[in-house]
């Protein structure tokens, strides 16, 4: 190959990954072609585009396709807690496992990551009640957005990630002693 | 042929609505007052505060659909106007900002589980 033609491949080449790479699909839409706002509304480029704010964020495959928590924990993004001075912050450190010995692994209900965005109240006493053991949790209940799905599937990681509440292996928990 | 255009028409409706994960459509009076329809970004406001900054502290029950909100009460600085106040974020003179999505958009969650999600299959 003599040295113009390798050029003109190489080049060639270039021109051809840059147009690939601007033609693979966007992970977030851009605003005016979400189907939902207006592109005929003026104010719309005056909005933060999704690609924009949610790309620098550790990366999930579902929901916004970012790890809230882990961007939290980073330090990635360190949103207000309270907007009132008055207002108490509360996080609370403690791990509850429910749902065990049945055919999903447990469920490990992790109050940090919960309270770090939420108050307490925004659960208790109304959706769950603040005593182990005496809530009754039904999946179905939560597909339909009840108790968990409330945020789970509607802004929080969605229901399809099985697997980041039922967490815990049966065989890891005691069993209840057998009845005589 | 009937099949065919069924098809066609399952393939064209997800196309048509990509809103982002947890986006809010508000549109009790939007669409009968003349106005474009809100779109509340919940990845937008999270950045920026916690949940509990406006489901504990604004009163937003958590419930999409539960808020009456109405422009009154977030010029008397309720709900919205507790930061949309042009303080902490822009103000309710910034109509375009919030009422930004297509005309007669039906309210509720988009992009969650009135749609991708499993919870409404």
């Amino acid at each position: 190959m003599t040295g113009a033609w390798r050029k003109f491949f190489v080049w060639g080449l270039g021109i051809v990954s840059a147009a690939a790479l601007a033609a693979a699909p966007a992970l977030w839409i851009a605003l005016e072609k979400d189907g939902l706002h207006d592109p005929a509304n003026p104010g719309i480029k005056l909005l933060q585009q999704p690609a924009e704010a949610l790309a620098p964020l550790p990366r999930d495959t579902a929901g916004n396709l970012v790890r809230w928590v882990q961007a939290l924990d980073s330090g990635a993004i360190n949103p207000r807690t309270n907007i009132l001075p008055g207002t108490p912050v509360r996080v609370l450190d403690q791990d509850i496992i429910v749902s065990k010995f049945g055919s999903m692994p447990a469920v490990k209900f992790p109050h940090r990551q919960h309270t770090l965005w939420l108050d307490c109240s925004n659960c208790h006493n109304g959706l769950f009640k603040d005593k182990i053991g005496a809530n009754k949790f039904s999946m179905v209940a939560i597909l339909n957005g009840e108790q968990c799905g409330l945020c789970h599937g509607a802004v929080a990681f969605p229901l399809t990630e099985c697997n980041r509440c039922h967490s815990v292996p049966n065989a890891s928990l005691r069993r209840p002693r057998a009845a005589p | 042929m009937k099949a065919l255009a069924c098809g066609l028409a399952l393939l064209l409706v997800p196309l048509a609505l990509q809103a982002e994960y947890g986006d809010v459509v508000l549109n009790r009076r939007s669409d009968a007052s003349g106005v474009r329809p809100v779109v509340f970004p919940h990845w937008f406001h999270r950045i920026r505060f916690r949940c509990k900054v406006c489901h504990q502290e604004l009163g937003f029950k958590m419930r999409a659909g539960a808020n009456d909100v109405q422009m009154a009460d977030i010029l008397d600085g309720k709900f919205c106007g507790m930061c949309h106040n042009n303080t902490v974020a822009w103000g309710p003179d910034r109509c375009d900002l919030c009422h930004s999505a297509l005309p007669r958009t039906p309210p509720g969650i988009v992009g969650g589980a009135q749609t991708s999600g499993p919870g409404r299959w």
